[in-house]
């Protein structure tokens, strides 16, 4: 029985609505602008009229559809790469024993505490030297070997138990086939986990993609959004924000879908 | 690419000289300062309004968590809106009561205002969720002992409650202080570090070594300074962790 829920006081029901207001408001106020003449957009009738002019001219003043095409390939690209990399090293980490594990594993625990970020120096000569410059491979590169998903993967294989593996075994299941059928089927929820967060990083990953790419076929959308939406560029209000909402709208919606989902797996990924 | 050259620490010389450096190190200090504290108090205010039988809850705790999914490029885009002069949001309403229009992000005495307010926003609803965890796992009958002894919620709130929560406290404070580092992104849109350097942070600073001065030996020095921060804070972290196992 919950015992104060009772006498939550209706002063504190109204600053509770009015904060979430406020944290809604500016995403309202961009759907509001993107969806009106420009001339209208601080003009808050209700009845002025509906358009969708803005997401034409966004649409034709950037090659936001390539930029799209980019920023899907690239997701897919680092999310399959990370999904059999980490699968296999989390199994090898949690299954086998081998010379130097625990060392390897202190490292991949390293890189689990230094973001990819903060090297894009060191990682912009790497991808350099490997010609790598301006290709979509080098966005995706330095985080295919996730040390997030490796960690995560090998504690979830870790909790299922031994008695499963070794009745696979008996069966005659290879030891790739135990992976395949019985840890992997298992881990379900921690891929899906791992996807999300994934998928959201890099949709909205900006920094790297922005020092390793230089042309229109590589660029994904958050670059391609600074660009637009800079100052300097002199686009007008109602169509930036139009040109934000293309950019953001898949991710908001398979948020607005799947809440609950998104909020537990960035929980799981903040506390590691 | 020259051939490299051992120089000793001539490097980390360099950055005692670098008036700049010592710019950023303290726009960086400034902007943890003003983005912790706030964001972790209205994250546990949100958590405990949204753990309660708020009407409307699900609606509520969405509104806080949205912007966490959002690119922060997108984010800038939409606040360089409020902060326009004349025809932004901020003015407009400054307009209605009188004030003179402002070049907010224009000054140096409000331009990082301008960028804590806008960081508030946007971490606020992510540490929110780790409290409403926290609170879920509180036995219920603290709250039933609360109620029989006739304790407040105010009462109940600093007594029981906060010193429940001081562990999440701590974690959700190192999380914030890496993300002071780590967060840049919207300097792209919003100042490009300026004015004159005043709302410049570390990662920006590197960023613009590197990439629009083409000094990567220097870069590559800030790129330690800051690794070295960030290891101190993942140690302190780690022990965090460690301990927060043994409570259970």
């Amino acid at each position: 029985m919950r015992l104060f829920d009772q006498r939550i006081p209706v002063l504190e029901t109204g600053a509770a609505w009015l904060l979430a207001f406020l944290w809604l408001s500016p995403l309202l106020y961009a759907f509001w602008a993107a969806f009106h003449p420009a001339a209208l957009a601080t003009h808050f009738d209700p009845l002025s009229p509906l358009t969708l002019a803005n997401f034409e001219k966004a649409w034709t003043y950037a090659p936001f559809a390539r930029y799209f095409v980019n920023t899907v390939i690239l997701v897919t690209m680092i999310l399959s790469a990370q999904l059999v990399l980490c699968t296999l090293a989390g199994f090898a980490f949690a299954r086998f024993d081998f010379a130097g594990r625990d060392i390897a594993f202190g490292l991949v625990l390293v890189q689990l505490m230094i973001m990819p970020e903060v090297l894009i120096v060191e990682n912009y000569r790497t991808m350099a030297r490997l010609g790598l410059v301006d290709t979509i491979l080098g966005i995706g590169l330095p985080y295919m070997a996730s040390a997030f998903g490796i960690f995560l993967l090998r504690q979830t294989f870790k909790t299922i138990p031994r008695e499963l593996e070794d009745a696979a075994r008996v069966e005659g299941c290879s030891m790739l086939g135990v992976l395949w059928r019985v840890y992997v089927p298992l881990a379900r929820p921690t891929y899906l986990a791992y996807a999300l967060v994934s998928v959201s990083y890099h949709w909205n990953n900006f920094l790297w993609p922005l020092v390793i790419t230089n042309s229109v076929n590589t660029r994904p959308l958050t670059v391609g959004l600074a660009i637009f939406g800079a100052p300097e560029s002199g686009v007008d209000w109602a169509v930036i924000s139009a040109g934000t909402i293309m950019a953001v709208a898949p991710l908001l919606v398979a948020f607005l879908l799947f809440q609950r989902q998104f909020m537990q797996s960035f929980m799981q990924a903040g506390i590691k | 690419m020259r051939p490299s050259r051992f120089v000793g620490l001539a490097n980390y010389a360099a950055l005692g000289d670098d008036p700049i450096f010592w710019q950023v190190l303290g726009n960086n200090l400034w902007f943890a300062l003003g983005t912790i504290p706030t964001s972790i108090a209205l994250a546990m205010l949100m958590a405990l309004w949204v753990n309660d039988r708020l009407p409307a809850r699900a609606l509520v705790r969405m509104s806080y968590f949205t912007p966490t999914i959002l690119p922060m490029i997108a984010v800038a885009n939409l606040w360089l809106y409020f902060y326009t002069p004349q025809i932004g949001l901020l003015d407009k309403l400054g307009a209605l009561f009188g004030f003179a229009s402002h070049n907010w992000l224009g000054e140096p005495q409000t331009v990082m205002g301008c960028l804590v307010a806008m960081t508030i926003w946007k971490e606020a609803g992510f540490f929110m969720i780790f409290y409403l965890a926290a609170l879920q796992s509180l036995p219920p009958e603290l709250e039933e002992a609360a109620k029989i002894e006739g304790a407040s919620r105010w009462y109940y709130f600093w007594r029981v409650t906060f010193p429940l929560l001081m562990p999440t406290t701590l974690f959700v404070l190192v999380n914030a202080t890496i993300n002071s580092f780590k967060l840049v992104d919207h300097l792209f849109i919003l100042t490009k570090g300026g004015p004159d350097n005043a709302s410049n942070l570390l990662l920006y600073y590197i960023y613009q070594v590197a990439f629009s001065f083409f000094d990567t030996a220097y870069a590559a020095t800030l790129t330690m300074v800051l690794l070295l921060l960030l290891a101190t804070l993942a140690i302190v972290q780690f022990q965090l962790i460690e301990k927060r196992v043994h409570y259970r």
